[in-house]
């Protein structure tokens, strides 16, 4: 009986590839893992946007205006609905002229409490050094 | 003897990065561990049975066959297969369809977890 912390890192920007809505979704499945384990086992994850993965948490994305699919913005919304920790890098928004106002800071219009974490590197090294396994998109 | 768990996402055909899963697979297995492997995104062309063996392309079917044989669990991603119009009829046989929760599960009880990001 225990708990297993996956960190989910996601380096890539959303789009022009599938990696960071995979991210999205593997990552919010965790909520179902226990299906496949012993009573009492738990997925814990945490979701982390560095390099130009950053990118996915800019607001009011209209992907499915455009591509006809749901946005990432969307899922990292769900995301935080399902009380997933969701941490940004700070100094990678700062590279890319991000301000906290240009992204996705919580999902209070769909219930959520839990808020977006704007992290520093030294933090967001920290959680990864506390998870057994890392998974990069 | 440990377990060792791979995610694998890049596709057949284009960057060799399948090919390289494949062969870290059997060479794990060679040496007594037990190899979980998820297939997702791209990797789910494996999904299809049936492939053609041409010389100037990669063909893995055969191979993953023999390791599924020897009892590496294979299992792809159903929505990601549904989504490129493999059915569960295509699916070669031993390998599973299930949704990503079955991913993340097994890596609770492996030692190691590979994961193997798409293009």
């Amino acid at each position: 009986m225990g708990a297993l912390k996956l960190c989910f890192v996601v380096q890539r920007p959303p789009y022009k590839s599938e990696n960071a809505r995979l991210a999205l979704t593997h990552s919010i499945s965790s909520q179902t893992a226990e299906i496949h384990l012993d009573d009492g086992d738990t997925i814990v994850p945490t979701l982390i946007f560095v390099g130009d993965g950053v990118l996915n948490a800019v607001k009011n994305q209209q992907a499915m205006k455009h591509y006809g699919v749901t946005s990432t913005e969307n899922h990292i919304k769900n995301g935080l609905l399902i009380d997933m920790p969701v941490w940004i890098c700070k100094e990678d928004m700062q590279r890319l002229g991000l301000t906290e106002a240009q992204v996705i800071t919580d999902a209070e219009e769909m219930g959520a409490e839990l808020k977006m974490k704007f992290a520093s590197f030294d933090e967001i090294q920290k959680e990864m050094e506390a998870c057994p396994h890392l998974l990069f998109f | 003897m440990g377990v060792l768990t791979m995610g694998v996402f890049p596709s057949l055909v284009g960057s060799g990065t399948l090919d390289f899963s494949f062969k870290l697979a059997e060479a794990a297995m060679a040496k007594g561990h037990t190899v979980n492997l998820w297939l997702s995104g791209n990797a789910v062309m494996m999904a299809k049975k049936g492939q053609r063996a041409f010389k100037d392309y990669s063909h893995l079917e055969k191979k993953m066959m023999e390791l599924i044989g020897k009892g590496m669990e294979t299992t792809v991603c159903e929505a990601c297969a549904e989504a490129r119009g493999y059915h569960k009829e295509d699916t070669p046989p031993g390998m599973k369809r299930a949704s990503m929760d079955w991913y993340l599960a097994k890596t609770f009880k492996s030692d190691r977890v590979l994961h193997i990001g798409g293009e």
